[in-house]
């Protein structure tokens, strides 16, 4: 799978539709969705629940499939992959950060960290050091031993994105990760997201409620019943 | 990725050892039951064989009726042996070391105020040599004792243990039934023979005397008979099967109305059946072992269920079907190879312990681990393929959304 990193638009959505159920039970989930993402851009999804940004969310993060429409990952056809393909093209160009943290329990913030690498068959080695470099780059050298129940929500959400930056991802897919945070460390997470963002030009799709988390984004794309209802360029705010 | 696969599955089993300890329980518990089942088999077997094999494995008899033939043989109506024809297995048969003409009757023994029920053989010296018994005190029969058919008797330790009690019988004369004789020694104690009857229970006279003075006649009802190192005891069977033949007028195409017993028949009918039994209680506890098989597959369906956030983020990270399949598939295996390894070692201690009450010997198979390894090892990849292959389909986002 190669990636031609010049590609000006990273992700692009055309006429993406979603249905679930058949027949009468049927569900529009999604409508015809367009949409651009170029490279290094910061990008907020909001939207009332029901309105498909979720559903978009999964499919952007390639976990799901449009009953139609296209799907072109840096002008990779997503649409075309098999199960398998699609979790390589996860493995090795996507970060996810989840509402709820989903670290492994029991075991260590650099375990967590580490466990991408795995995956990608790197050498203990190259983890160890890959993964200390991260959760440093979250602020959170000194817990590497720490387990998650040892670790306040803000730091777990870090680990968290240690685990997503330590592949060093194109695309960085975080569903609502402020969402189980107080407004403090809600920032500070921000903060970090944005750093990542500008420092090393990590592409970011961000799904929030909170009108001032979407505003550390440069865009805001608002979903209503499956439709794109609008954007919105930040740009002001970030530059 | 074989290997980074294991290091996960490690891991994941790192982080539960009490779920993980309770999932092998199970299997612990089965392998140890067939190990400790078998490996007592073992110990009985080989306790019968050397039983019997202190019988002596080199020694014959000669018995009048067909043997273990039972109802319908010709045991009953089949003609006693005579002197002569011990006499013609010893002159005739090449390769023999001693052979023992004997007749024996249960009798009554007293001595003062005690008496005893035991057995009385008529025999000579050469009885004492196939079965390879030395005296523990006094003599042996002199020549003109067995020739003249004296009174004399030598005591099995059991019967001088009931008549005597701690007094010292050479030279006392004991009375069966109408006959007096006088002590002249004491055999040494063998034991139990491996069909359990006490070899100590027993008064040896001169052949002539039991002839003459208890049974009334000159019949010969067993002719022991033990061959030299190094002579196959089969060659000599047949050598004395023939000569018998010969001896007895039997025509060719007539069936023998006599049997020839080799230790190596008498050895091969009780450890086959002390075989059947190890194998039937193996058995039995294979069954608990595929109990445990569906205690392991049952955990991991819990497991399964339980780590189903875990997995989603597992595939959501990038971790391909196969691998997720390969991870819980590896984590049983490891789980019931453990179990494996603590029921053998769980085994061999009940075993051991098990073998050291019964006084029977401990004998290590390490044929019998290594398969309960190999299988409970197979236990874990059948019982864990479900599980692990519900785990690897999980939907990414059904597992996220786990609660």
């Amino acid at each position: 799978m190669n990636i031609k990193k010049e590609n000006h638009h990273l992700i692009e959505l055309a006429d993406i539709a979603k249905t679930y159920g058949r027949g009468a039970f049927a569900m529009h989930a999604l409508q015809g969705i367009n949409l651009h993402i170029v490279k290094g851009e910061f990008v907020a999804v909001m939207g009332p629940s029901g309105s498909g940004k979720s559903t978009c969310m999964n499919i952007l993060g390639c976990l799901d499939t449009p009953t139609s429409g296209t799907y072109l990952f840096n002008g990779i056809d997503v649409g075309a992959l098999s199960r398998d393909q699609r979790a390589l093209l996860r493995r090795n160009y996507l970060g996810f950060v989840f509402q709820g943290f989903n670290l492994l329990n029991r075991t260590s913030a650099l375990e967590n960290v580490e466990l991408p690498l795995i995956y990608r068959g790197a050498s203990a080695r190259e983890r160890h050091s890959r993964g200390r470099e991260a959760l440093d780059a979250v602020g959170l050298s000194g817990w590497e031993s720490h387990t998650p129940s040892e670790l306040s929500g803000g730091q777990q959400q870090r680990v968290a994105i240690a685990r997503a930056v330590v592949i060093n991802p194109e695309v960085l897919m975080a569903d609502e990760p402020t969402g189980n945070l107080d407004s403090t460390c809600s920032r500070e997470i921000m903060e970090l997201l944005c750093d990542f963002n500008k420092e090393h030009g990590i592409t970011i799709v961000m799904v929030t409620h909170d009108f001032e988390m979407a505003h550390y984004a440069q865009r805001t794309i608002r979903f209503l019943d499956g439709l794109v209802d609008s954007e919105e360029f930040n740009g002001d705010k970030q530059s | 990725m074989i290997w980074q696969t294991i290091l996960l599955a490690l891991r994941a089993i790192r982080r539960n050892v009490l779920r993980s300890s309770l999932t092998i329980l199970g299997i612990v518990i089965g392998v140890a039951a067939v190990i400790t089942m078998v490996t007592l088999g073992d110990g009985a077997t080989a306790q019968v064989t050397t039983d019997i094999s202190k019988l002596g494995s080199n020694m014959l008899q000669v018995r009048p009726g067909q043997g273990f033939r039972g109802p319908g043989g010709t045991r009953s109506t089949a003609d006693m042996f005579g002197v002569e024809d011990a006499e013609a297995v010893s002159r005739e048969i090449i390769g023999l070391e001693a052979v023992a003409p004997t007749a024996s009757r249960s009798q009554q023994a007293i001595y003062g105020n005690k008496n005893w029920s035991t057995t009385v053989m008529g025999t000579t010296n050469a009885y004492l040599q196939v079965r390879d018994w030395d005296l523990a005190s006094g003599s042996q029969f002199t020549q003109s004792e067995l020739r003249s058919g004296r009174n004399v008797c030598i005591l099995g330790s059991t019967v001088r243990n009931e008549l005597f009690g701690t007094l010292d019988p050479l030279g006392a004369t004991i009375r069966l039934q109408r006959l007096s004789c006088q002590v002249i020694g004491v055999l040494e104690s063998k034991g139990q023979t491996g069909f359990g009857r006490d070899q100590d229970d027993m008064v040896i006279v001169p052949l002539r005397t039991l002839q003459r003075r208890v049974a009334g006649n000159n019949d010969v009802s067993a002719i022991y008979v033990s061959a030299q190192k190094g002579i196959s005891t089969t060659a000599v069977k047949e050598d004395i099967e023939r000569l018998m033949r010969e001896q007895r007028h039997i025509a060719p195409g007539e069936d023998d109305d006599f049997h020839v017993r080799d230790m190596e028949e008498i050895v091969s009918t009780l450890t086959s059946t002390t075989r059947v039994l190890t194998g039937l209680l193996g058995a039995v506890a294979a069954v608990s072992l595929l109990v445990g098989g569906i205690g392991i597959m049952n955990i991991m369906l819990v497991s399964v269920t339980e780590r189903t956030r875990e997995i989603g983020t597992r595939l959501a990270i990038g971790a391909l079907e196969r691998e997720v399949l390969m991870q819980f598939l590896i984590e049983a295996v490891v789980l019931s190879s453990f179990g494996g390894l603590f029921g053998i070692i769980l085994g061999l201690l009940a075993a051991a312990a098990g073998a050291h009450i019964l006084g029977m010997p401990f004998i290590f198979n390490p044929g019998i681990a290594a398969t309960a390894v190999v299988f409970s090892a197979a236990v874990g990849v059948i019982f864990g393929y479900f599980p692990a292959r519900k785990a690897a389909r999980l939907d990414p986002i059904e597992a996220l959304r786990h609660e």
